[in-house]
């Protein structure tokens, strides 16, 4: 264990682990409390088509695939309330279409792209400190937001109707909270990569949901989920063979269904 | 101040279609005007016409004093129990919780609210919830969730309230018991109430006034007189005779 943490590159891995615990658990709290968690599925796969953009012309693809993120994230919030039509189906097509976008744009451009296997499977062991300054400044603008508009945005995913009613701007902070949710999904593909993101920004939310009966127990106890969930899984690969990635997600898997089965007895 | 609401010719077009027109209303201060009429009859899009939520397109709407195009400035003073309880029944809220989103305004962005648990428990107390602060949300009965819920309307302080069917949903001990809590926060803070039901029996007891709206004003005055307009009988025929065999007195005054 304190061998681990000799290596540079672990420490990276674990700093990485720590920022993207917190910045999924934090998302994850409004992702299962406004059932988004769809939506989070379908922004990291729609940024598969600007990841491959960025690849295929040279330019930087976290800086491309944060684009299309937070884009397909806010036009489909934007789509949504236009149209009167849900979240789900808006991004239901976006979720193939830039998927399609990514998989067209690699076959076309016939090159070889080592990033992209890390890109859809996450290489947090790869993790440089250009990648920790981006994920911390994710984490910094993301939980500014949060802080500064907690209770409206508790509120919008409570009551949406009678927040409109108090005169709360629901639709701009509605926009952040989705912006905030496409960054957040941009920051942790590094750490398990696009097909596994969306575990991330549900798991911790719903375990906490699982076993709160207030908010603020929700809150603490999604952040602890998300932290153990990330730190956990770093160990398990460090001791076996088994990928970060995949190994996060597992290891969120068991603590759910730890809570699923405990639950029973927490509730009298 | 004399009318707290008035309506002159008062059109809304939603979608296209004609949900509103023609209506001419007025609401004086403290009374309790029930508002009825059938499904799709334009009910909710009246209330929301009162809050400055849909465009107005023809016509005259004062509220508060303040014409339809500064409603803005009044809405603090106007509480809301919106119709569709839109919120996930099983949200992890106290009832204080679910009451202090009440208190969100654009005057409390970045803010912290002032005195807030005090209001909060204010609100609770005028609807006999008190006990109830720190209990989980979603363990409440149908009907002491009406109560949270009318608390969270009334913790500003309203001078108007605008209550959407807040009694759908409950046993008729619970609706008569919500109907008379209403006449009683009228009479202790001198509210005014709008109060939209489909239930003619309770509402009728307890108005001072009844309009019965289907896309325009059909008829509105005192309870007893238009509970036997012709129109209303057509309407609402099986309650109608119903209420016909109920003593007058009751439904009048
Ligand atoms: N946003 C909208 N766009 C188009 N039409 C709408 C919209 N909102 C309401 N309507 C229509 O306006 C009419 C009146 O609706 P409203 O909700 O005000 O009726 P209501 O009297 O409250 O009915 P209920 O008793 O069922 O609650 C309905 O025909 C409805 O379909
Ligand atoms: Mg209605």
């Amino acid at each position: 264990m304190s061998e681990m943490l000799t290596y540079g590159f672990m420490q990276r891995a674990l700093l990485a682990a720590l920022l993207v615990g917190i910045l999924c658990s934090t998302i994850s709290f409004f992702v299962v409390l406004k059932r988004l968690s769809f939506l989070g599925a379908g922004i990291s796969h729609t940024a598969l088509g600007g990841i491959a953009l960025g690849l295929v012309t040279g330019a930087d693809p976290v800086l491309t695939g944060s684009v299309f993120a937070v884009g397909t994230a806010m036009s489909t919030g934007y789509i949504s309330r236009i149209g009167k039509i849900s979240e789900d189906t808006v991004i239901g097509i976006f979720y193939a279409s830039g998927m399609a976008l990514g998989i067209a744009l690699i076959s076309s451009f016939k090159g070889y792209y080592p990033e992209l296997f890390a890109l859809l499977f996450g290489n947090i062991l790869s993790v440089s400190g250009r990648d920790l300054l981006y994920m911390g400044l994710a984490l910094a603008g993301i939980l500014v937001f949060v802080v500064l508009f907690f209770k409206e945005l508790l509120a919008i995913c409570f009551d949406e109707e009678m927040a409109e009613a108090g005169g709360l701007p629901v639709g701009p902070l509605y926009m952040g909270l989705l912006a905030a949710m496409g960054l957040t999904v941009i920051a942790s593909i590094q750490l398990v990569g696009v097909v596994l993101v969306a575990a991330l920004i549900v798991t911790p939310g719903a375990t906490a949901y699982r076993l709160s009966s207030n908010y603020r127990s929700m809150l603490v106890l999604s952040l602890a989920v998300g932290i153990a969930g990330s730190f956990g899984g770093l160990f398990v690969s460090y001791y076996y063979p088994v990928p970060p990635g995949a190994a996060i997600v597992l290891v969120l898997a068991v603590i759910f269904a730890a809570a699923m089965a405990l639950r029973p007895l927490l509730n009298k | 101040m004399g009318e707290l609401i008035e309506a002159e010719g008062l059109g809304v077009n939603l979608g296209g279609r004609t949900v509103l027109e023609g209506i001419t209303f007025s609401v004086r201060a403290g009374q309790l005007t029930g508002i009825i009429g059938p499904n799709g009859a334009g009910k909710t899009t009246f209330l929301r016409a009162i809050l400055g939520l849909v465009k107005i397109r023809e016509g005259r709407l004062n509220v508060l004093g303040v014409p339809s195009s500064r409603l803005m400035e009044v809405r603090q003073k106007i509480g809301y129990m919106p119709q569709r309880q839109s919120f996930e029944k099983s949200f992890p809220l106290s009832a204080s919780d679910v009451v202090a989103v009440g208190l969100l305004s654009p005057a409390t962005l970045l803010r912290k609210i002032a005195n807030k648990d005090r209001r909060i428990r204010a609100a609770l107390q005028s609807v006999g919830m008190g006990e109830y602060a720190s209990r989980p949300f979603k363990d409440l009965s149908g009907g002491e969730q009406q109560r949270i819920l009318l608390a969270r309307s009334l913790v500003r302080q309203p001078d108007l309230l605008l209550l959407d069917e807040p009694n759908a949903g409950l046993d008729f001990p619970a609706q008569q018991s919500f109907v008379e809590l209403l006449h009683k926060l009228k009479l202790e803070k001198g509210l005014t109430i709008l109060l939209v039901s489909h239930d003619l029996v309770s509402v009728a007891s307890a108005a001072d006034q009844l309009a019965c709206i289907d896309r325009t004003m059909h008829v509105h005055g005192r309870p007893a007189d238009v509970l036997v307009s012709p129109y209303l009988k057509d309407a609402y025929r099986c309650q109608y005779d119903f209420l016909s065999t109920l003593d007058k007195e009751r439904c009048g005054h």
